[in-house]
């Protein structure tokens, strides 16, 4: 049952070290402010999941939180590298990091077969690849209707799944529109799971029927976070900000940098910083 | 008489040129991403462009920086989530072609995006794959834009992150895989396109301006020339004028 609280106690209630947190958003509705509330209460050993690991986890790997990361792409999108992930898998900087790589299917796969319920997901892919060399959990299983040999992952179950959103209503139902990504899988795949929005709202008014709404029921903490998907956007709010992407460059390639830059923009800032970034950056 | 143009402006337009108006197309970013919008601002404008974020039929005024910019939403027909992205569409069978970039090639077309050294202990950790793995065999065919370099033009991978027809050629046809795999390679000096026993990637055009012997010391393999090279048509500066007004028109938003 969704319950409101602020961002501090619903990170403090939901994560725990060794966990295993998914925090989805695919490009759009990047849950930033979660991420640095982890980072603030220093949370460790835990496992991250995320298709993109994008600059939030290269945050968090680079603030030392995890010892594992899941996922299937892991580069500051149309930039470059995302560099603190780098530093972790060549130099074990600040920690030594498991990878358990997979395409972007098998991912997006994963969630949806621990959204339905599932041991695992099935898929036509990683034909010809080296990854299943690399990662034993990507087996495979033959049709008994055709006899095709078809790719198999595991299902996603994560411990804790979470999201950022456009708004909930008072009763604490979620709607998502724009790039909706795999955030419904997650939240339904996820044992305890964490939504930070942008407004809270007497009606949700969705401009569609079709838009994407969770059921106030299938969420468990909400926590209302102006701007808390900065540098990412939230369609109708505010724009992607690319130039942050780009500046990320220059900031994360030393560790020094990084970590003046983390104390200064994470570690001495609260939830309600993100409001700023909210305002700047207006549609 | 014609423009000055720069070798990367090349690549982009004469991989914009090899897309059609009625096809439907998956959008790697980066390269292929501005050659795609180029082919839909140029000489087909009813190509469908289509991006893993999910975002069908997208008509960006400006090159996305990420695969999920809001500009794609915004003004596509129609999104999707990232699951039926890849379940329905994707690996539905609904592409007629794949637009690829990456870090390594080799003759065969395969690609590396994972590492360079070993995967345990890489020397260089690149981003991975993303959903080239099932892009490489879903869509009809696939294209593949590069600049040329002996650091990315390989005689073997380190690594297969997507499969072009396998490490000796055979692979793909002996696993039963009804795609065609990489049909074209746009490189910054020339055209590649697999021969039909072989499947090497094989030199079927050259770029105004460019030598053999310039193509042969940026390739880490001996290349092979189709007996019927021609010569690349230099751009139009219609086709410079496009793209140069859409770069311009993205370096001022991503700055913003």
């Amino acid at each position: 049952m969704a319950k409101f609280m602020g961002l501090a106690e619903a990170i403090a209630q939901n994560v725990r070290d060794g966990d295993a947190v998914a925090m989805e958003g695919f490009t759009h509705l990047i849950p930033f402010a979660a991420g640095h509330e982890i980072i603030r209460q220093g949370r460790k050993h835990l496992t991250l999941i995320r298709m993109t690991p994008d600059l939030i986890y290269d945050q968090m790997i680079g603030m030392g939180c995890a010892d594992k990361l899941v996922f299937s792409w892991g580069g500051n999108p149309g930039v470059g590298s995302t560099h603190r992930l780098r530093d972790a898998v060549e130099n074990g900087w600040p920690n030594a990091l498991a990878l358990e790589e997979h395409s972007h299917a098998a991912m997006a796969n994963a969630y949806e077969a621990g959204a339905a319920n599932l041991p695992f997901a099935v898929l036509r892919g990683y034909l010809g690849v080296d990854l299943p060399k690399v990662n034993p959990k990507i087996k495979s299983v033959t049709c008994p209707y055709t006899g095709e040999v078809l790719a198999t992952v595991p299902a996603h179950r994560p411990d804790v799944g979470i999201i950022h959103a456009q708004r909930a209503d008072r009763e604490g139902n979620v709607l998502i529109e724009g790039i909706t990504g795999c955030q419904k899988e997650v939240v339904l795949a996820s044992k305890r799971t964490i939504v930070t929005v942008e407004e809270i709202v007497d009606k949700l008014n969705p401009p569609s029927f079709n838009s994407v709404v969770l059921p106030h029921w299938t969420v468990g903490a909400i926590s209302h976070v102006v701007g808390g998907a900065h540098p990412s956007y939230a369609q109708g709010y505010y724009k992607r900000d690319n130039s942050f992407y780009i500046a990320w460059d220059k900031i994360s390639r030393d560790r020094d940098t990084f970590l003046a830059w983390m104390k200064d923009n994470v570690l001495d800032k609260t939830p309600e910083s993100f409001a700023a970034h909210a305002k700047k950056g207006s549609v | 008489m014609m423009a000055d143009f720069t070798r990367n402006e090349m690549m982009t337009i004469v991989a914009a040129r090899a897309l059609k108006n009625d096809d439907v197309c998956f959008v790697g970013i980066g390269a292929p991403s501005a050659a795609c919008n180029l082919a839909r601002l140029t000489h087909a404008p009813q190509i469908t462009l289509i991006y893993e974020s999910g975002t069908i039929g997208t008509r960006p005024n400006v090159l996305p920086l990420s695969i999920g910019d809001g500009e794609l939403c915004e003004t596509a027909l129609t999104t999707v989530s990232v699951p039926e992205m890849f379940r329905y569409w994707l690996q539905g069978g609904r592409i007629t072609v794949g637009f690829l970039g990456g870090a390594q090639i080799d003759k065969f077309a395969n690609i590396n995006t994972t590492v360079v050294g070993d995967y345990a202990k890489p020397k260089v950790r690149l981003p991975g794959g993303g959903g080239a793995p099932e892009i490489a065999t879903n869509c009809g065919e696939i294209f593949i834009t590069m600049a040329m370099g002996k650091r990315a033009f390989l005689d073997k991978l380190p690594f297969i992150t997507s499969m072009g027809h396998g490490p000796t050629g055979a692979e793909r046809r002996a696993m039963g895989v009804k795609s065609k795999g990489p049909t074209r390679l746009i490189t910054d000096m020339c055209v590649f396109e697999p021969d039909a026993e072989t499947k090497e990637m094989t030199i079927v055009s050259i770029h105004p301006g460019v030598t053999r012997e310039e193509i042969a010391e940026n390739c880490g393999w001996t290349p092979r020339f189709a007996g019927a090279c021609s010569e690349t048509p230099a751009p139009t500066a219609q086709e410079l004028e496009v793209l140069r007004d859409i770069q311009a028109r993205t370096k001022a938003a991503h700055a913003a």
